[in-house]
């Protein structure tokens, strides 16, 4: 088959692989219809991301139809249209159980190097890195799905797979972003980035009852998305300066609650802050640039809440603890627990309460990934979400 | 509360087997107090009574031999003690033969039959000393960990499947098979690289259900082995506390080489690989396995990934 891998820093390729098969009892084969690549999946890309291999596949948010299922999987059948959550979770250890999937206690064969690097190991993910299990990933033509009895959610034909694909990631993930904000009538939530993420983190917030929304970036044309589609305010940081214009916004409040929905490649609009983050990202004497978490704590209302969704994967520099610590902020954070949101968000779509697909804005076939890898980094064309169809 | 140091395994951790050196020690006294007492008796009975200087080299024999002998009895450090017969004997050896060398008839022949009767003693001093030699390295070698994974089950769930000593390969990776003979014995065989295996026969010293089991390998067994397995009812209702107490005496040479290898280059990861495998496969079902990592976990093939690729139909 035809595979999106990973061949080294800023390159992917389409190669020949072999197909996949059923490795284990409890898995599915999936003959992906279409497939995204994701923000996060820039992190790999640009090499940020440890123990990655020449080869790897890649690619962590896919659908498409059931071909094959192992002998344990009793809940699915060969024709059924699917979506697979990118946390891999066995649905069965205590984590599990509690709803916490993306931390499944089973799903990483290589926890050991994981536990080196975090403490303990979180969940193994489809096509991210040897740190997170070694899985190939979706941006493929088939992909094995272990656990398939409890991650994949089958979709009605009604639902287009425009919409349906993005409750593998992205939806889920901006949605548990601002469930996190424990948003209360009245209330003023900060979102920095206007991606795919933090979009739908900034129109799950108005789902959820949030009086105001501010989206913060530096695209003009995401930041119109943010306002068309989320009804959101927003804030250019490379025209003004977030922390007074927040303060201005909120009349000297701070945002209730901020969400990073940008992670550890954060851009900033002083340039000799970003580039003492950028030398030291170079050097490797820090892993992460999180000029928006440090801007999200100092910005947040005394007694708020900060929500992590951007990614990191290591140590970040210069956290202003002292910020965190004497204004009674609460930070919640993790990779979302997508199979606990992928029902009552396929409903809210059903409803018609929100179509998250404002995010698309290119559709290209799979053999042109590298071309939307190309196009997503450096935001050429109005890149905004490039999905790939097979 | 937990005994598993010093009941499992008596020959590695009782005190270090003494009959043989003790029983030297005692021909040591016998020897030296002979000397000491009746040094021309002695003279005559190995037939060196012609010779002055043998009034005073006897009595200096029979001083040394209280040495010995003293060294012997106290119990301590026995290798060493009984090489130091061994070099005792080299020295009588020597002179025996300096003096056999000038006389005939009779004294000679008396002095033949002495000589004879050292060389025995000395192949047997030979032979307690190594033998105490390897019993110390031995326990040098014990290697010993304490490992536990919190599995969601209950301790009754995960003593079953233990108890059944034949799933044990389900989840240890090293581990060919084990044979279960009875309730309490079993035949293990464990994966040697190139091809080679380790064998062993271990018995159930102690089982108490839904709480722990202890085994131990049979007496006898090159690779002396002993482990406890505990199942204590995790806190906060989060399923059992599964604690392993592992102790594991490589032998030396070609084979113990090959039995450090089984364990790597760190035993303790690959016995918590172990016990992450016990608990996938009692709450997933069976052993994780990714592309990258198609034997589920394991410290070797974290070290050496394979792409994240399907396998070629060669490999499955």
């Amino acid at each position: 088959m035809k595979a999106t891998a990973w061949m080294g820093t800023d390159s992917v390729k389409v190669i020949d692989v072999p197909d996949p098969t059923i490795m284990n009892a409890r898995d599915a084969i999936v003959k992906i219809s279409t497939t995204a690549i994701c923000g996060s999946d820039l992190h790999l890309y640009h090499g940020y991301i440890p123990a990655m291999r020449k080869g790897d596949i890649l690619g962590h948010e896919f659908m498409g139809e059931v071909v094959e299922v192992g002998p344990q999987v009793r809940n699915l059948k060969p024709g059924d249209r699917v979506v697979v959550p990118f946390p891999i979770a066995c649905g069965h250890c205590s984590s599990c159980q509690r709803g916490l999937y993306s931390v499944c206690e089973n799903s990483n064969p290589n926890a050991g190097i994981a536990e080196k690097v975090m403490g303990h190991s979180p969940a193994g993910i489809f096509g991210y890195s040897h740190l997170l299990g070694g899985y190939a990933g979706g941006q493929a033509e088939y992909a094995r799905v272990p656990f398939a009895d409890v991650g994949p959610l089958k979709v009605p034909d009604d639902i287009p797979d425009d919409q349906a694909v993005l409750l593998a990631d992205v939806f889920p993930t901006g949605y548990m972003g601002a469930e996190m904000c424990d948003i209360r009538p009245g209330q003023v939530i900060a979102v920095w980035g206007a991606g795919p993420v933090g979009l739908l983190a900034a129109a799950s917030a108005r789902l959820l009852g949030a009086e105001r929304v501010i989206v913060i970036d530096r695209f003009p044309y995401r930041l119109r998305l943010a306002e068309e589609h989320a009804g959101a305010e927003t804030i250019n940081y490379d025209e003004a300066d977030v922390l007074d214009t927040l303060n201005e916004m909120t009349a000297g409040r701070g945002p209730d609650a901020c969400i990073d929905a940008v992670g550890l490649e954060g851009h900033h609009g002083n340039a000799a802050l970003y580039a003492y983050d950028r030398a030291k990202q170079a050097t490797r004497t820090e892993t992460e640039r999180p000029f928006a978490l440090r801007e999200a704590i100092l910005a947040c209302r005394s007694g708020g809440v900060v929500s992590v969704i951007g990614a990191y994967g290591g140590v970040v520099d210069k956290f202003p603890m002292g910020a965190f610590m004497n204004r009674s902020l609460v930070m919640r954070t993790g990779q979302c627990h997508v199979q606990r949101y992928t029902r009552p968000l396929l409903e809210r779509i059903q409803r018609g309460e929100i179509d998250p697909s404002f995010i698309v804005s290119h559709r290209l076939p799979l053999r042109d990934a590298p071309k939307g890898y190309k196009i997503f980094q450096k935001k050429q064309d109005d890149c905004t979400k490039v999905l790939l169809t097979v | 509360m937990d005994r598993v140091d010093t009941v499992l395994l008596p020959e590695l951790d009782g005190p270090v087997p003494a009959t043989l050196p003790r029983a030297l020690g005692l021909l040591s006294l016998a020897l030296g107090v002979g000397a000491l007492a009746a040094p021309r008796s002695l003279a005559r009975l190995t037939g060196v009574d012609d010779s002055p200087a043998a009034q005073a080299v006897i009595p200096a024999v029979g001083a040394r031999e209280l040495v010995h002998a003293v060294g012997l009895l106290a119990g301590r450090r026995p290798a060493g003690w009984a090489w130091t017969r061994v070099a005792g004997d080299a020295l009588d050896l020597t002179l025996l033969g300096r003096a056999m060398a000038d006389r005939r008839g009779e004294r000679r022949r008396r002095l033949a039959l002495t000589t004879a009767a050292i060389a025995g003693i000395a192949a047997l001093d030979t032979a307690v000393a190594a033998t105490a030699g390897r019993a110390r390295r031995a326990r040098a070698r014990v290697i010993r960990m304490e490992i536990a994974v919190t599995v969601n089950r209950s301790p009754a769930e995960a003593y079953r499947f233990w108890r059944d000593m034949e799933n044990l390969p389900k989840f240890m990776a090293h581990l060919e098979s084990v044979r279960a003979d009875d309730l309490r014995r079993s035949h293990w065989v464990a994966r040697g690289p190139a091809g080679r295996h380790v064998e062993w026969d271990a018995e159930i010293i102690d089982d108490q259900p839904n709480r722990s089991i202890t085994w131990r390998s049979l007496p006898g067994t090159r690779v002396a082995n002993a482990g406890r397995v505990r199942f204590v009812p995790a806190p906060g209702d989060r399923g059992t506390e599964v604690r392993v107490r592992l102790r594991y005496a490589p032998p030396a040479g070609a084979l113990g080489r090959a039995v450090a290898k089984l364990f790597g280059e760190e035993p303790e990861q690959q016995v918590r690989d172990d016990l992450r495998r016990f608990k996938q496969v009692l709450e997933a079902g069976e052993v994780v396995r990714s592309e990258g990592s198609p034997n589920g976990i394991s410290v070797r093939q974290q070290a050496m990934q394979r792409p994240a690729q399907p396998l070629p139909a060669s490999r499955r």
